[in-house]
């Protein structure tokens, strides 16, 4: 077991990808010589090179476009997007490209590309850098997409990611790049499977289903919760596409009432999705409404009011409020 | 290199100065250079470049040249008359391009690998793409319908210019494996887009990541002059071959209706990818003489004067004259090679209509490559509902009464 925080662990697992297979290789902007805006890619360049550690252009299209091309020869790239709001140039790469090239091709080519993205608010910082677009990608058919949320994870999971055949958006929750953890470099254990969701706290009032960035938020309120004598389970939704709903089904069906949370406006995103599953999964034992707690239909505002719309402790405990009082 | 077209000088809003522009774009401006080889008359030119690659072509040679433009020109036809019939939903001819597309692709490589647009039937020819499993995505049948592992010819990409930086991907792939496993064949790759994608952003970021890593890439335009109905002048003021120089690698204009010309510049350009000297950016300055599509309608954007023009060009007739007046080719070859694209004609009908529709299990099959559970979810409930069919109409049969739902799912 190794302490480090969540960037750590995913430079730890970039390093053991990039040794592990000579056709790995990173491409981003200014993930080189710098290491990444967040210093996820520090020091990669001068082990494996600039070959394989390839400072981009500043151009996303020309980025995911050229990765296309690279795992078609034979390569597995991991490409770094900058900032969630930066990833749209490339988003016709992504969704009529990457997402189809499998299916279009009959099941004769597979592009195994892994786009990290860093993700959400709560950084204090400006327009484009603090968003959560992972529902405009979990929509296309063809594209994984996976976000851990605490270092273990983090280091087994962009490498499982790499490791896919398939394309696998990981998005990083970067207000917790800094949060520490133990890693378990030896053996994934639990964390195997990327694509499975883990119940992180039980209970059997409600249960809580978060990923990313809200995973400690829901946890707290979990803590807050019990000291009011509620007994809340907290789920770690880990992957977005697909969605562990048997994980997700099992937990509503031993509590009856579902929230979930999420930074991305709750119209048309992920927590949708899940409450319409589950109600055609556990309709019968559904005891409230599901619940989402969740970004507003807006623009993401600007830092000095992001606090108003970020999902917190208060806003969770609400929700569980009145999904108790069903 | 002449600076610019007489096009610059209108301000685009007057219709008669931007027809006068457009029609001096389409005829050329003898200002800008162009290789040009086989002239229209069919009379062999010099170029200090590449009349020496020309050389090297013997009559054999010449003579494929010119059946792979006839064969693909009548199968063209076979295909515009089976969209007509209803067979295919669509078909977007080559006519007039056919030299562009015989003489790059034939100066292309084994180990090189090709990605197309979805106009390129005759470089499809050149890389021994069965031309009946062409018409797969045309018939509705497939996306695809090769395999571009086998041909090292990509699928068609209908997104305009998306294509492009997969091409420099594919080449910078090219250049860490033989890095990787120098073993000596040395490979590039040809990315094919017309003179609409050539306004695409993808086209811009691929030019620069190509330069920037220096990818054995060569981009071929090919000028057709036409995005369905927009002129060429909409899309730039200047030779789109000009274009290379802001990137800073080579930029060529050749003649696109002489097979010689294009041939020559495009293994010249290979050449200089596949030693890793630089990225080429040819102009094939060439003609669209049929619709964009099937759907298209040219004569509300076009004159048949600027159609008449560019016929007077045809790549074909050129040739021709050239074999015949250098005595490289008799009436026989001419009229075997009549056959051949009737044979040919008669093979792409019946496969055509042989063309098995697939069952839609097999787009549940590949969505992903690995298990996915949502799709495994769909495809039982499908399978479910499909039976549940099959159990109602099994039971019509039983009680001898008419089945409601005979159709559809049940005849799965």
């Amino acid at each position: 077991m190794t302490t480090m925080t969540i960037a750590k662990a995913i430079n730890e697992g970039l390093r053991a990808t990039l040794a592990g297979n000579p056709r790995t290789l990173l491409m981003g902007e200014d993930i080189g010589p710098l290491g990444g805006v967040y210093r996820v890619t520090d020091g990669l360049i001068g082990e494996f090179g600039a070959d394989r550690v390839v400072d981009t252009p500043l151009a996303e299209s020309g980025i995911i476009g050229t990765a296309i091309g690279l795992a078609l020869s034979g390569f597995r790239p991991v490409c770094e997007i900058q900032f969630d709001g930066f990833v749209f140039p490339g988003f016709n790469q992504i969704t009529t490209q990457l997402a189809k090239m499998h299916s279009r091709s009959n099941g004769n080519l597979t592009v195994p590309v892994v786009i990290r993205i860093p993700y959400g608010g709560g950084i204090g910082s400006i327009e484009h850098h603090s968003e959560s677009p992972e529902a405009l990608f979990a929509h296309t058919a063809g594209i994984r997409i996976i976000t851990p949320s605490n270092p273990h994870d983090a280091y087994w999971m962009i490498q499982q990611a790499v490791d896919c055949q398939d394309p696998v958006i990981v998005f990083e929750p970067k207000r917790r790049y800094w949060l520490k953890g133990d890693v378990d470099t030896a053996a994934p254990g639990r964390s195997a499977d990327p694509f499975a969701a883990h119940v992180l706290r039980e209970g059997t009032d409600a249960t809580v289903v978060a990923y990313g960035p809200l995973v400690p938020v829901a946890l707290a309120a979990a803590n807050a919760a019990a000291e009011d004598g509620h007994s809340v389970e907290v789920i770690d939704l880990r992957s977005i596409s697909p969605i562990d709903f048997d994980t997700v089904t099992a937990s509503v069906k031993k509590t009856g009432r579902l929230i979930v949370t999420h930074e991305a406006p709750t119209f048309g995103g992920i927590g949708g999705e899940i409450a319409a599953r589950v109600s055609e999964r556990a309709f019968h034992s559904l005891e409230a409404p599901v619940l989402r707690v969740g970004g507003f239909h807006m623009p993401y505002p600007v830092a000095k009011v992001e606090e108003d719309y970020l999902p917190d402790i208060d806003r969770i405990l609400e929700a569980l409020e009145r999904a108790l009082a069903y | 290199m002449g600076t610019q077209l007489p096009s610059t000088e209108f301000d685009g809003t007057d219709t008669d100065d931007r027809r006068e522009a457009q029609a001096e774009a389409v005829l050329g401006d003898p200002d800008v250079p162009m290789v040009q080889l086989l002239r229209p008359d069919g009379t062999l030119g010099t170029d200090p470049v590449f009349s020496e690659y020309a050389a090297r072509l013997d009559a054999g040679k010449l003579r494929g040249f010119y059946a792979d433009m006839a064969k693909i020109r009548r199968f063209d036809v076979e295909a515009t008359a089976l969209q007509r019939q209803g067979q295919l939903a669509l078909w977007v001819p080559l006519t007039g391009q056919e030299a562009a597309q015989i003489g790059s692709g034939r100066a292309s490589q084994p180990q090189d690998y090709i990605f197309p647009t979805y106009r390129e039937h005759g470089v499809a020819l050149t890389r021994n793409v069965d031309l009946a499993e062409l018409l797969r995505q045309f018939r509705g049948v497939s996306n695809g319908g090769w395999s571009p592992k086998d041909t090292n010819f990509h699928l068609y990409t209908l997104v305009l210019a998306a294509q492009t930086p997969h091409a420099v991907g594919y080449a910078m792939g090219i250049q860490r494996e033989q890095k990787l496993a120098p073993t000596g064949e040395k490979a590039a790759v040809m990315v094919y887009f017309g003179d609409g994608a050539s306004s695409e952003g993808d086209v811009h970021e691929s030019m620069v990541f190509a330069s920037s890593f220096n990818a054995p890439v060569v981009f071929f335009c090919q000028n057709n002059h036409w995005a369905i109905s927009v002129p060429t002048t909409v899309q730039t003021r200047i030779p789109l071959s000009n274009r290379a120089k802001g990137y800073g690698f080579p930029g060529i204009r050749v003649d696109g209706n002489d097979v010689i010309a294009v041939h020559a510049v495009t293994e010249w350009a290979l050449d200089r990818a596949r030693r890793g000297e630089s990225p080429v950016l040819i102009e094939a300055f060439t003609y669209r003489v049929g619709a964009h599509t099937t759907a298209d309608d040219p004569t509300k954007y076009r004159g048949s004067e600027e159609e008449a023009q560019w016929r007077a060009k045809d790549p074909l007739e050129r040739l021709e004259k050239y074999l015949r007046a250098e005595g490289l080719a008799d009436d026989a070859f001419f009229e075997q090679v009549k056959a051949d694209g009737d044979e040919l004609a008669a093979y792409v009908r019946k496969t055509t209509h042989d063309l098995e529709t697939p069952d839609i299990r097999q787009a549940f099959a590949n969505t992903y490559a690995e298990a996915h559970p949502l799709v495994a979810e769909e495809l039982a409930w499908f399978e479910d509902y499909s039976a549940g069919f099959a159990d109602e109409a099994a039971e019509a049969e039983d009680t001898g009464t008419q089945g409601t739902a005979t159709d559809g799912a049940a005849s799965r």
